[in-house]
């Protein structure tokens, strides 16, 4: 079966981000992009599932600027068969995304779809609930273990509170959380193999689709800082602080 | 125009999130002067209804009681939804498992950008978001005619009972061929819920493995208090993912959080920074979660933490 995988660039999550002095946005000026790492753990399921014979071809995807084809060759190391970039300098939100997905899922029609559950950018935790919705297909999101059963999908998925098993019909979108596996590192010759992997380049234009975001960005401000406290000497000291100046413990 | 808010329940209990989504939705009615209706789906639903019917503020429960809504799957929740939104300028719902999974498809079908966890209403259109695992809060604003919300529950105050809301039947009953539930497999905890405990007691790499999380029990048990992890700790397999506090894990916000053996990754400090005390310890006088805590506490977490349960 054909797998499809988005990959979105984002700040890389090592990054402690700045807001511009204006407050208009994050300042993303001269910060190491990466993977979303989300995004890395749907790559490596889609590679699992070829190297189990599962799959026969893996197709990965992204929205964004022209740099983010930098994500793409790192999916191509790890493993992708090809790649598409939707290129587009809006600022894209998950509605826009999914959109553009399910123009790419009616083309290229995959039995499955494979997704980071949020990206660590915008924490929306949206995209591939609205792609499913948008295509009429099934969803297993937050996955932690899936498993192919004739034309249904079993999804080990992590909810509030436990494990819950879904078995979905396919064609099927899977989101991931981190247990799904633990993600490869691409190795030199990969990368370099990835380099005359074929990635196509399209616009929103051309697929038909409005990617612009929806919503108004008003303001972005840094939080609140919090105000470190103090360092007690001992147990009996933190104890009496809880209890008479915190007063949170009795 | 009414504010529909989905109830958020497990095994037959109204989930305390719901009060405060709809604490989320009278501050938009505040500014909308809309009424509040709920909306509890799912099998067998009829005592969850009533405790919905007893929150404050809310004008009508709606119950959409039938096999199809069962476990709360994503494909027909979302389809309910999509066929009562046409009565609504808002649906809200709970920033939980449920409500992450249902309302993106509602919203896709709208055509409308979900504003995902808000943690202020400043207007009916517009809302204050943590992005960046809370590293920057962002303030937007939805020209959507329908606007599609999910809300983080710590971010509002939970709204009293002593309401008495109509409670009314919904009829729509949609079909789901596409999903299938097959079973659940639920940490079995007399603890209180993570995500609305009151004290929170937290262990990360720090605590070396699993069997060393006993050392938690004591002062948890002493303090009522429910046991999280970070994400360091599931990463390394010493409990479940369902402990883990962060950015990809719970957001909590008790009264009294302590991180045990956490060093303080910016991941975990956005699952637990909005805690009103915070207490660290840690053999690392240098670790980040010092800058956060209220009160620190360097030294061996495995002499300290006996001591302190004795000295509760």
């Amino acid at each position: 079966m054909k797998v499809l995988v988005a990959v979105k660039r984002v700040i890389d999550y090592n990054v402690k981000i700045r807001v511009k002095p204006d407050n208009s946005d994050v300042d993303l000026t001269n910060v190491k992009m990466a993977m979303n790492p989300f995004c890395e753990i749907a790559v490596e399921e889609a590679v699992r599932l070829k190297e189990a014979g599962t799959a026969s071809e893996v197709v990965a995807v992204s929205i964004g600027p022209k740099a983010a084809q930098e994500q793409l060759r790192t999916a191509l190391a790890l493993g992708a068969d090809r790649a598409l970039h939707v290129q587009t300098d809006e600022r894209v939100e998950s509605l826009g995304a999914a959109r553009a997905l399910a123009k790419v899922v009616e083309e290229e029609q995959p039995e499955l779809m494979i997704l980071g559950k949020q990206a660590i950018d915008s924490d929306n935790n949206q995209t591939g609930q609205m792609l499913a919705a948008l295509t009429g297909r099934p969803q297993g999101t937050f996955a932690s273990a899936i498993k192919v059963e004739g034309d249904s999908l079993e999804v080990i998925r992590e909810v509030d509170g436990g494990l819950q098993t879904v078995s979905l019909k396919l064609p099927a979108i899977v989101t991931t959380d981190l247990r799904l596996n633990e993600p490869r590192y691409a190795k030199l010759p990969d990368i370099m193999k990835a380099k005359k992997k074929p990635l196509e380049t399209r616009t929103p234009e051309e697929m038909g689709v409005e990617v612009a975001s929806q919503l108004k960005l008003v303001s972005v401000e840094p939080p609140a800082e919090r105000q470190g406290g103090v360092t007690v000497g001992s147990v009996d000291e933190l104890v009496d602080k809880l209890k008479n100046e915190a007063k949170v413990i009795s | 125009m009414s504010i529909l808010v989905l109830a958020e329940h497990h095994d037959g209990h109204l989930a305390e999130g719901t009060a405060h989504v709809v604490a989320a939705a009278r501050q938009i009615a505040e500014h909308s002067g809309a009424d509040i209706d709920v909306l509890v789906a799912g099998e067998g639903v009829a005592a969850i209804a009533e405790a919905a019917a007893g929150l404050e503020g809310v004008a009508r429960v709606r119950v959409a009681d039938h096999a199809v809504y069962g476990h709360q799957l994503a494909e027909p929740l979302g389809d309910l939804l999509v066929a009562l939104a046409d009565d609504y300028s808002h649906v809200l719902a709970a920033g939980s498992t449920t409500g992450k999974n249902a309302l993106p498809r509602l919203a896709a079908l709208k055509g409308t950008q979900q504003i995902s966890e808000i943690i202020a209403v400043v207007s009916a259109d517009t809302f204050k978001r943590p992005v960046y695992a809370g590293n920057a809060i962002a303030t937007v604003q939805s020209a959507d005619a329908l606007k599609v919300i999910t809300v983080r529950p710590t971010a509002f105050d939970a709204v009293a009972e002593g309401g008495s809301a109509s409670v009314e039947a919904v009829d729509t009953v949609v079909d789901n061929d596409l999903s299938s539930f097959i079973d659940e497999k639920l940490a079995q905890s007399d603890r209180p819920e993570l995500g609305s405990a009151k004290v929170v007691v937290s262990g990360g790499r720090g605590m070396g493995n699993g069997e060393n999380f006993k050392l938690l029990d004591g002062v948890a048990d002493k303090l009522g208090a429910a046991i999280g992890a970070s994400r360091a700790a599931v990463d390394a397999g010493f409990v479940p993912n369902d402990m883990q506090v962060g950015q990809t894990g719970k957001i909590v916000a008790p009264d009294l959080y302590i991180a045990v053996g956490i060093s303080g990754a910016i991941q975990h400090m956005a699952g637990m920074k909005d805690s009103k005390i915070i207490v660290a310890i840690n053999k690392d006088e240098e670790a980040p979660i010092f800058q956060v805590a209220d009160y620190g506490l360097v030294g061996d977490l495995f002499e300290l933490v006996p001591e302190l349960e004795k000295k509760l």
